[in-house]
């Protein structure tokens, strides 16, 4: 076993996130565990594991959602320090998806996405719009604009935190189980734009346990166990032909049912 | 087997007069069981023991007209001391030449409040800006100055008191209560220490023993060149007393926001200050609406307590009159009856847009 990270064949080498010996508890509880770990560009990475393994830790604190107390993690050459200006810049690269949307209630669905443009680019109202219309076409719910969230099914809502995301143009997208609070037959309408953003180029990393999920995009997947790092493997060979024992019980687990 | 044509088909018929109607409305809503019943026949009578005899009391036999307590007939409402008082009672010892300039200031409150509470009036962008000068405005009309008259504010006194003291905190106590609410949750432990230390010492004790700490021993803490108005004083107590209950109405609302809505916030970048402004507040806000409005309206009834520390409102100026020689033991409960209704008119119109300002917001998100 080793937390080496294997180049991924394809994906152009410059490193756009870089993890390095992060180590972080909460309160007593060591959750993640010397984390090293390289995402380059335009690189696909999907994270799964147990619950409580802290494979949402982990991409929590790539935005700073969540803080470390060792280790490095640089983000597109800025690293993530206490500097309040280096946390806002590095927000502004990176754009996440949560499992229950949080979209804003109060907010109508245009308005959601043009916050981030209007307040933090500082854009006209106008161009925002235009924008956000343009990611809300390409999510398929630009007919759903003037809704409150509250309006919307589970997955057009999902679809519409992601093209909020979208709005800011980020640089990457974290996706944190963004389809284990829908129902069955909404997973694949948001798992289908998920598809096409990877297809587009956009360096995302997914914690996920939509297995054909994975294997379809991913260009790496990674296996974590008790806050540590246990597989780093090709989806072919994670699926196929896992190195780990714990790997193979994970998968023989979620792929028995 | 059954089977019906189509020429049989049955057409829909009137309901029956128990479910629509006056009838319908009766039995739903007043005799929908026994217990329910029983409860519309005994306030029924209670409504016919108590309103006739009080109208016929308040109106039909009541007295209008005279020039002292000698004329109250006794028998019904005596009104006659209206004529004579009720300039008073709205407007306290304010030298009569110049009540034009309360009553215009009266006059500017209705726009200015309404350009603040209702949205899509005509001319709302120069009506929002004449909202926020009103304030000046409004002390300029009243205390004077830059060519008008000077008067000063022990003069002041009636209801425009209640309503002077009652608004000024209102419109301070909320931002105030507001920064306090997210003092008390800031990460920040000199921030969070300060707002929990003010919030439980003002809460902590009754409204008049801060007014009594404004008159009397403020003064022992200021140095003696500087001299706070009175009336000015009692605006700062009555303010931070609200503030303080209003920063935990608005910490129960900000406890409500799931905490997924700051990382959303945060995972879009914006800052502490726009997270609040733009997500949690206008959510946690809405929430609170019943208990911020109940928060006014004890604030402004609390107004009355003035009369502790010598200052006449409305209730003092009730008082005064039945004190007065001429009126004394005569018109006890008629002074205190208009002073009630005085009050109750503007907390029941307070409570009405409150519950208005709900439903237009429930309508709007769903």
């Amino acid at each position: 076993m080793s937390t080496e990270t294997p180049e991924a064949a394809g994906a152009s080498a410059v490193p756009i996130i870089e993890i390095s010996n992060l180590n972080k508890w909460f309160g007593a509880f060591h959750v993640l565990r010397d984390i090293n770990l390289s995402v380059a560009a335009q690189e696909r990475v999907v994270i799964c594991g147990p619950s409580g393994s802290g494979k949402s830790t982990l991409i929590r604190c790539i935005n700073r959602l969540e803080d470390h107390q060792e280790g490095l993690i640089v983000v597109d050459g800025i690293p993530l320090t206490r500097n309040i200006k280096n946390i806002d810049q590095v927000r502004r690269e990176i754009g996440m998806v949560f499992q229950q949307f949080n979209l804003f209630p109060h907010l109508t669905i245009l308005e959601n996405c043009t916050l981030g443009p209007v307040w933090v680019r500082k854009m006209p109202r106008q161009a925002a719009e235009e924008i956000a219309m343009k990611f809300l076409e390409r999510v398929q719910i630009l007919d759903q604009s003037a809704k409150y969230p509250g309006q919307l099914s589970g997955g057009q809502q999902q679809r519409a935190a992601i093209a909020r995301a979208l709005c800011m143009e980020p640089r990457v997208m974290l996706f944190d189980e963004p389809t284990s609070a829908l129902d069955p037959e909404m997973i694949k309408e948001v798992l289908d734009v998920m598809t096409g953003l990877a297809e587009s180029g956009m360096t995302m990393i997914i914690v996920s346990h939509e297995m054909g999920f994975a294997s379809q995009v991913a260009d790496r997947m990674i296996f974590m166990d008790d806050g540590q790092i246990v597989e780093v493997n090709t989806p072919q060979a994670f699926f196929n032909n896992p190195q780990s024992d714990r790997t193979k019980l994970f998968l023989s687990q979620i792929l028995r049912h | 087997m059954f089977f019906r044509d189509q020429s049989e088909m049955l057409p829909a018929r009137a309901a029956p007069i128990t479910e629509v109607g006056i009838v319908g409305w009766l039995r739903i809503n007043l005799f929908s069981s026994y217990p329910n019943s029983a409860l519309t026949l005994v306030s029924l009578t209670l409504l016919l023991l108590v309103v006739p005899p009080f109208i016929d009391w308040v109106l039909i036999k009541a007295q209008f007209s005279g020039d002292t307590g000698e004329a109250c007939s006794g028998i019904g409402a005596c009104w006659a001391w209206v004529d004579q008082r009720l300039g008073q009672f709205f407007y306290g010892f304010y030298p009569a030449e110049a009540h034009w300039r309360v009553n215009v200031t009266a006059v500017l409150l209705v726009p200015a409040i309404l350009y603040v509470l209702v949205d899509n009036l005509p001319g709302a962008k120069f009506g929002r800006w004449f909202s926020y000068v009103y304030p000046l405005l409004a002390a300029y009309l009243l205390v004077g100055g830059f060519g008008l008259e000077v008067i000063s504010s022990d003069k002041f006194g009636g209801f425009m008191l209640n309503m002077i003291v009652g608004l000024t905190g209102i419109v301070l106590s909320l931002p105030i209560g507001v920064l306090l609410a997210l003092g008390r949750q800031s990460r920040l432990p000199v921030i969070r220490l300060f707002s929990i230390a003010f919030i439980e010492a003002v809460r902590g004790v009754p409204l008049i023993t801060l007014l009594f700490v404004a008159i009397v021993l403020l003064q022992l803490f200021l140095p003696p060149e500087v001299s706070l108005d009175q009336l000015l004083r009692v605006i700062i107590m009555v303010t931070l007393f609200a503030s303080a209950y209003m920063a935990e109405v608005v910490r129960g609302g900000l406890q409500a926001i799931p905490k997924g809505q700051i990382e959303g916030a945060q995972a879009v970048g914006l800052g502490y200050w726009q997270t609040m402004r733009l997500i949690v507040l206008p959510q946690a806000l809405r929430i609170s609406i019943p208990g911020i409005v109940n928060t006014f309206i004890g604030l402004f009834k609390d107004t009355t307590l003035v009369i502790i520390i010598g200052l006449f409102d409305l209730l003092g100026h009730a008082r005064l009159l039945q004190t007065n020689p001429d009126w004394i033991g005569d018109v006890d409960h008629e002074a205190y009856l208009f002073s009630a209704a005085v009050f109750f008119l503007v907390c029941f119109l307070m409570s009405r847009y409150s519950v208005s300002l709900e439903k237009q917001l429930s309508k709007d998100r769903h």
